[in-house]
């Protein structure tokens, strides 16, 4: 059942097939969620996927939001041990909790700021033999909190993004970020929002069932993805262990 | 009282026995998370335990009622109560004048608010909302007939109650809003008052804020002590930074991360009609635990009908969001609307709504009336 039930989510993003090579390589995949539901979990479940024993990923998770005690709980429960994955150096963790620009200036120079981690993640990936380069992810958790340690200057977490962008086309990396669609719903032209939509070629959304949370249904996911030119909707329920993809009414 | 239930398997790890020792007021909870109590025994109950330490508490102010300050109340009194350190903060010229108001623990056993009689509370739940309909003497007749339904209710609410009841005698107390705190607790030197009226930016205040949590550094034996920090009117017109929005994110950012690391919790209550809404979603966002609290209107005819204990109420919690620390699953509550009663003008009490039965009277039958009604017009509360 548990073996069914999760794949609807790897099918969605194609991970269903084969896991070697990682078949997100070269993409950027968004997820978006939503202050009603949290779309951690497909971080979780992407972060599992790639260090799962059977590949050679290697993952760079850059935390904004939460320290790595608490990733590393979790992650335990869906049976991955992120501190054996860290000493095999397949696992790199960058506590950015703390990290503040206070002036966007002082992002330009290249002691603080998002330069100087940019720098920290392309001397990562450089430091690691070549054939894994091919199978690198770079997560980050959560984009909105860039905005805030910019104190406000998305551009600067633009240009981030975009020289993360250029890693993806350098090494064949992948970058997976999380974002919060509701912050941007209400602005204007969320300029930041809707450029970093248009750079990914894999969109996940987590929304809440529009008639309420339930006990047996956290919410509803959906996929878009470019490439493939598809798009997938289904619900999902969150557990420790695992989380339970299915078509709407069959839960 | 359904809304305590938060595991939904029937195996449940017994944590009494095997947490380590903690201090005063705190308890174990799952995850390898520590809760302290928020000072309102059914607020700990409906979050499944407390506030997990380390977590960061926001709450949505009413633009017109002083709700808000009823849970900064309890939560700054169950802290010093229990001899844990304080840091309030408020947009007041004296902070400290406000500490004068904290309620003082409810005196004795004899006094308790409530009487955990069943016959009382759990029996009459069910009978209570048709009482309007029935004699004194009537009802009595009847309670023959709810048996069943009564000892369903002892079936299900009985592990809660011993959950709550086990040797937790330091966990929480209720507390006598008309009873104000006894002078020895409010002068001790573990209380710091910031006012952030006169702040022109947030660096003094995040600077007393690390100062004030570099006293509870984790590390992971036994806790002996815990911090609470209390900000109030976060975002007041009156403080100087008001209108520095992106200001105000880093500051709880940082707070968010300081606290984390170090055993302690911190609420911040705001208005949050004075931020845009961009903004305001971005503090959701940051809450590990979100609340709202709503006054309700005086008078309001049509919630009266709606609403069985109209007449006790002050207003209306909603619950947004429950921490969650070490864990991806959301915890997903029965009820996220809860009222706030004044029990005998004296003690805080949260009940799940209840919906008044639809007069028999009228004509219609109970779903057509009484549903859809209670959903059109009080669109944001849910039973």
């Amino acid at each position: 059942m548990n073996q069914r039930s999760s794949n609807l989510l790897d099918e969605a993003l194609g991970l269903d097939q084969v896991i070697e090579p990682w078949p997100l390589r070269g993409r950027v995949v968004a997820i978006e969620d939503q202050v009603e539901t949290s779309g951690s979990f497909v971080l979780h479940h992407l972060l599992k996927r790639s260090l799962s024993p059977n590949s050679s990923n290697v993952t760079i998770f850059i935390a904004f939001s939460q320290p790595f005690s608490h990733y590393d709980r979790i992650l335990r429960k869906l049976g991955c041990n992120l501190v054996s994955q860290r000493d095999n150096s397949r696992f790199f963790f960058f506590d950015m909790l703390k990290l503040q620009c206070p002036d966007g200036d002082e992002g330009i120079t290249p002691e603080g700021g998002f330069i100087a981690l940019y720098g920290k993640i392309h001397k990562t990936i450089s430091a690691l033999p070549e054939i894994s380069w091919k199978n690198v992810s770079i997560i980050i958790d959560d984009l909105s909190l860039m905005e805030v340690a910019a104190n406000g200057s998305s551009d600067y977490v633009l240009d981030f993004l975009h020289y993360c962008r250029t890693l993806t086309s350098e090494f064949d990396c992948s970058l997976i970020t999380l974002n919060h669609e509701d912050i941007y719903s209400s602005e204007d032209r969320p300029t930041f929002f809707i450029q970093m939509e248009y750079i990914a070629d894999i969109l996940i959304k987590a929304e809440p069932l529009a008639t309420g949370l339930a006990t047996d249904v956290h919410g509803q996911l959906t996929v878009s993805n470019k490439g493939r030119n598809k798009v997938s909707n289904f619900h999902f329920k969150v557990k420790e262990n695992v989380v339970e993809c299915f078509y709407p009414g069959r839960s | 009282m359904a809304a305590a239930k938060t595991r939904t398997s029937t195996f449940s790890r017994n944590l009494s026995t095997a947490s380590p020792s903690h201090g005063p007021g705190l308890k174990c909870g799952p995850n390898g998370t520590v809760f302290l109590s928020s000072g309102i025994p059914d607020l700990d109950k409906i979050l499944g335990g407390g506030f997990p330490l380390g977590s960061l508490v926001m709450v949505m102010e009413d633009a017109e009622a002083p709700h808000h300050m009823l849970l900064l109340r309890n939560f700054m009194a169950q802290g010093l109560v229990l001899g844990q350190h304080l840091l309030y903060s408020s947009p007041a010229r004296d902070p400290r004048g406000f500490l004068g108001t904290l309620p003082s623990p409810a005196a004795s056993k004899d006094d308790k608010p409530r009487e955990r009689d069943p016959d009382q509370e759990k029996g009459l739940r069910i009978a209570w909302q048709y009482k309007k309909y029935f004699g004194e003497n009537q009802l009595d007749g009847q309670r023959g007939s709810l048996s069943l339904v009564y000892s369903l209710f002892i079936l299900l609410a009985g592990p809660l109650c011993e959950h709550g009841a086990d040797g937790k005698h330091e966990y929480s107390n209720e507390f006598d809003l008309r009873k104000p705190l006894e002078r020895h607790f409010i002068n001790g030197p573990r209380i710091d008052c910031v006012s952030i009226q006169d702040c022109p930016d947030l660096s003094t205040l995040r600077d007393r804020c690390a100062t004030f949590l570099s006293q509870f550094p984790r590390n992971d034996g036994s806790i002996s002590c815990a911090g609470r920090i209390a900000i109030q009117s976060f975002c007041a017109p009156q403080c100087a930074y008001s209108n520095m929005e992106w200001d105000m994110l880093s500051f709880i950012r940082s707070l968010k991360s300081m606290v984390r690391s170090s055993n302690s919790v911190a609420i911040i209550t705001f208005p949050p009609s004075l931020l845009s809404p961009s903004f305001c979603k971005r503090w959701q966002h940051m809450a590990d635990t979100l609340l709202s609290v709503k006054a309700i209107q005086d008078e309001d005819k049509e919630l009266a009908q709606l609403l069985t204990g109209y007449q006790d109420m002050v207003g209306f919690l909603n619950v947004h969001k429950v921490a969650r620390i070490n864990t991806q699953v959301p915890v997903i509550l029965e009820a996220t609307t809860f009222s706030i009663k004044l029990q005998k003008r004296r003690y805080l009490v949260l009940e799940c709504l209840n919906q008044a039965p639809v007069d028999g009277s009228s004509g219609t039958s109970y779903g057509t009336s009484g549903g859809c009604s209670s959903s059109s017009k009080t669109g944001n509360l849910d039973f």
